[in-house]
C-alpha cells in the first residue's frame, strides 16, 4: 500500500473541504489524504454525506470551501469531464442505446486524439474478457442481469486506466450471494490493476471486508480513519464501535484515570479495570462513558473456579436467549446491576462445557484488555 | 383467459368505426375516381381512367405539397427541438407546467381567426411597412412560400413540441453525468446521448406533422393566396367550386397513395436507422 514511498503524493487530498446545499451541510470540514493503490471506503448512515464527498472527487459538485487536489494538484472549478477519475454509479448509468461493447468503449473514443479503432477494440476485448463478459460484446444493455450489467459500469470505468475509481454503493441492487461475489472480484481487479478504489457503502461487513482503510462518517463530518483492525480494536467512540461490529455498552463514569489503566463505576456499585483508549485524553474524573465490550470477548464458564484468575471483573448472569449460530452460539444474559447483554462463545468452548440453557445462571468475565472506556458521542 | 368471443365483442366498436368511418368513403372515393362529371356537376357513373390522365393538369398542387409539406415538417422540428430541450432540461420544474400550458394556449382560438392575424402581420400593412421605415423597400411577403410555411411553423409547432419534450423529459439526468465523467463535454454528451434517446420523439414529431401538412388546405388558402397551393386546395375547388366530384376523387385517391409510399419510406428509413442506431448515433 505504501510501496511508493514517504515522497510519492497522494493521489486524493481533501483540505477543509466542506458542502453546504442551502441549509444543509452535506460535508464539514473534511480533510484526508488516500495514496496510490489504497483502498478506502466511506462508511456511514444514509445522508451522511458519502456521495456528496464522491461527486466533489468526480467533480459533479464544487466544493463550498476548502480545498480538492487530485495528485497534488489543486481540481476546484475543474469539470468533471477533465478529471483523470472514473466513477461505477449506484444505479450502473449505462448508455441503454449502446451496446456492451459500445458503452465500455466510450471513455476511449472520447479522448482526443482518438486511439484507433484496432487498438479500442482490443482493449474492449480485453477488459471484457477481465470482467468475465467475453462473448458479450454485441449484447444489449436491457438482456444483461444485475451482476452482469454490474460488470459492464466497472469494465466501462476501468478501461480508461483512471487514477482513481469511485464506487457509489456498487453493489448494493445485488443479492446477498451476488454482492459477497462481486466483492472478492473487485478486490481482486483492484489488486491486478492497482488501481486506486475509493468505496462508498453504508453496509460494514462490505466495507471492513474489502478496504485497507474505512473512514466513518456522521452529519456530513469524519469521525475516524483506519484499518478496519483499528477501527474495530481501538474505536474513538461510542458511534464508531457500534457501526464497527456488535458490541456491548455499559454506562459508566470514570473513576481514577491513569496512562494505560483506568477505573470506571458501574451501575454505581461495581469498580472494574478497562483501558483508556484515545478518547479518554480529555477527560475528568466524575465524567459520564460508555464502557465497550465485545461479545466474544466475554468468557462464561458454569464452574467460577475456571474463569481467568486476572478477569477484570467476575459476574454472574442468567441465560435469557439463546442463538446456535453454527460455528458459534449466541447468548443473550441478563446480570442484575448491568442488564442484559449479549455474549458469544465459540463452538470450541461446548465441547468441554454442554451449551448452557435458557433460564440457567452462569459465571461470566472479561479481562481488562477487552474492555474499552469511550466517550459518549 | 379471456375468450375469444369477448375479444372479438371489445374490438368491435373500433372495427364498427373503422369500416364506416374509413374504408366506406374511401371506396367511394375510389369508384367516384373512375366515374364521369354530370352535366350540372356532381358525379355519373362509368367505368374510365380519364380523370386519372387528366391528374398532369393538377401537377403543381402535387408538387406544392411534396416540397412544402417536408419542408415545412423540417422547419417545425427545427424550431421545437430548442425549445422542447430548454423546458424539458433547463427550466425549473416548478415552471414547467406553466410554459406547457402556455403553448397549448394558442389552441384555444380557431386555426382560422390566428392564421389570418398572419395575413396582417406578413401583408402590406405588417412587416413590409416596418421595413419601408428603415429603408427597405419592395419586399412582398404575403402569397409565397415563406408566408405559407410561416403559417405552417407557427401552427404546427406544439404538436411537434409535445412528442420531442417527452422524450427529453424522461431522460436519465445521470446519463448525462456519466458521459461527463467518461470525458464528454456537454456538446458531445449532447450529441452522443441525448440526440439518439430523443429520437423516437422526433420521429413522432415528424411523423405527426408530416401527415397532417399532407393534408393542409387552410394555412395556403390564407396566406398563400392562391399563388401558393396544396393538394388541399385543389379538392376544396374541385368538390366545392367547379363540382367535379370524379375529377376530385381521382385526385384525392392519388393523394392518399402518394401518402402511404412517403410515410412507408418514411418508416422504414427509420427503422433502418434504428437498426443501426449504435453505429449511427454515435461521433
Ligand atoms: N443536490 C442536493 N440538493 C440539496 N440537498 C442535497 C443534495 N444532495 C445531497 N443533499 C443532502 O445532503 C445530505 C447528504 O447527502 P448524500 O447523498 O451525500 O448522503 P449519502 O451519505 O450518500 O446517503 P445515502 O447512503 O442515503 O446515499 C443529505 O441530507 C441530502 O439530503
Ligand atoms: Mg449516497
Amino acid at each position: 500500500m505504501q510501496s511508493n514511498g514517504a515522497s510519492a503524493v497522494p493521489v486524493l487530498t481533501f483540505r477543509g473541504v466542506s458542502k453546504r446545499f442551502g441549509d444543509v451541510v452535506a460535508a464539514r470540514n473534511l480533510d484526508l489524504d488516500v495514496d496510490e493503490g489504497e483502498f478506502l471506503s466511506f462508511l456511514g448512515p444514509s445522508g451522511c454525506g458519502k456521495t456528496t464527498s464522491l461527486r466533489m472527487i468526480a467533480g459533479f459538485e464544487q466544493p463550498s470551501e476548502g480545498d480538492v487536489y487530485l495528485m497534488g494538484e489543486r481540481v476546484n472549478g475543474v469539470p468533471a469531464y477533465r478529471r483523470p477519475v472514473n466513477m461505477v454509479f449506484q444505479h450502473y448509468a449505462l448508455f441503454p442505446h449502446l451496446d456492451v461493447a459500445d458503452n465500455v468503449s466510450y471513455g476511449l473514443r472520447q479522448r482526443r486524439p482518438r486511439p484507433d479503432a484496432d487498438a479500442i477494440a482490443r482493449r474492449v476485448e480485453a477488459m471484457l474478457e477481465k470482467v468475465r463478459l467475453a462473448g458479450y460484446a454485441r449484447r444489449k444493455i436491457w438482456e444483461l442481469s444485475g451482476g452482469q450489467q454490474q460488470r459492464v459500469a466497472l469494465a466501462r470505468a476501468l478501461i480508461n486506466e483512471p487514477a482513481l475509481l469511485l464506487l457509489d454503493e456498487p453493489l448494493a441492487a445485488l443479492d446477498r450471494k451476488l454482492r459477497r461475489e462481486m466483492q472478492i472480484e473487485l478486490q481482486n481487479l483492484q489488486r491486478d490493476l492497482g488501481i486506486t478504489f475509493v468505496l462508498v457503502t453504508h453496509d460494514q461487513e462490505e466495507a471492513l471486508s474489502m478496504s485497507d482503510r474505512v473512514c466513518i462518517m456522521r452529519d456530513g463530518a469524519i469521525v475516524q480513519i483506519g484499518s478496519p483492525r483499528e477501527l474495530y480494536d481501538r474505536p474513538l467512540n461510542r458511534y464508531v464501535a457500534d457501526f464497527v461490529g456488535k458490541s456491548n455498552f455499559f454506562a459508566g463514569t470514570l473513576v481514577e484515570t491513569g496512562r494505560e489503566r483506568v477505573i470506571v463505576s458501574l451501575a454505581g456499585t461495581l469498580r472494574v479495570p478497562a483501558v483508556g483508549g484515545p478518547s479518554v485524553a480529555g477527560m475528568a474524573r466524575g465524567q459520564g462513558i460508555s464502557l465497550s465490550v465485545r461479545p466474544e470477548q466475554m468468557v462464561l464458564s458454569r464452574d467460577p473456579r475456571s474463569l481467568p484468575a486476572d478477569s477484570a471483573v467476575k459476574l454472574e448472569a442468567t441465560v435469557r436467549n439463546r442463538i446456535f449460530l453454527g460455528e458459534h452460539t449466541e447468548y443473550l444474559l441478563h446480570e442484575t446491576r448491568l442488564g442484559e447483554f449479549l455474549a458469544l462463545a465459540p463452538r470450541q468452548t461446548e465441547i468441554s462445557e454442554p451449551a448452557f440453557d435458557t433460564g440457567e445462571s452462569i459465571h461470566v468475565s472479561w479481562s481488562a484488555n477487552a474492555a474499552l472506556v469511550l466517550s459518549n458521542e | 383467459m379471456t375468450s375469444p368471443w369477448v375479444k372479438r365483442l371489445l374490438l368491435f366498436p373500433a372495427t364498427a368505426w373503422m369500416i364506416v368511418m374509413l374504408a366506406l368513403p374511401l371506396l367511394v372515393v375510389v369508384v367516384f375516381s373512375f366515374g364521369e362529371r354530370g352535366p350540372a356537376g356532381g358525379y355519373v357513373p362509368a367505368f374510365t381512367f380519364d380523370q386519372y390522365l387528366n391528374l398532369p393538369a393538377r401537377l403543381a398542387a402535387f408538387r406544392n405539397t411534396l416540397v412544402l409539406a417536408p419542408v415545412g415538417t423540417l422547419l417545425c422540428l427545427l424550431a421545437a427541438y430548442p425549445l422542447a430541450y430548454f423546458l424539458a432540461v433547463k427550466v425549473d420544474p416548478r415552471w414547467r407546467t406553466l410554459l406547457l400550458v402556455l403553448i397549448i394556449v394558442p389552441f384555444w382560438t380557431s386555426i382560422l381567426i390566428r392564421t389570418y392575424a398572419w395575413i396582417f402581420i406578413l401583408g402590406g400593412q405588417g412587416i413590409p411597412r416596418l421595413l419601408e421605415f428603415v429603408g427597405i423597400e419592395g419586399v412582398r411577403l404575403i402569397n409565397t412560400r415563406f408566408a405559407v410555411l410561416t403559417g405552417i411553423v407557427y401552427g404546427y409547432l406544439p404538436l411537434m413540441i409535445f412528442p420531442i419534450y417527452v422524450s427529453l423529459e424522461k431522460l436519465d439526468k445521470r446519463l448525462l453525468e456519466a458521459a461527463a465523467d467518461l470525458g464528454s463535454s456537454p456538446a458531445w454528451a449532447f450529441r452522443n446521448i441525448t440526440l439518439p434517446l430523443s429520437i423516437p420523439g422526433i420521429a413522432t414529431g415528424c411523423m405527426l406533422v408530416f401527415i397532417l401538412l399532407m393534408g393542409e388546405f387552410l394555412i395556403p388558402a390564407l396566406l398563400g393566396g392562391g399563388k401558393v397551393f396544396f393538394v388541399g386546395n385543389a379538392l376544396v375547388d374541385l368538390f366545392l367550386q367547379s363540382r367535379n366530384w370524379a375529377y376530385g376523387s381521382a385526385v384525392a385517391a392519388t393523394l392518399v397513395i402518394v401518402m402511404l409510399v412517403t410515410v412507408g419510406l418514411y418508416m422504414k428509413l427509420m427503422r433502418r436507422a434504428g437498426a443501426q442506431r449504435d453505429d449511427v448515433s454515435l461521433f
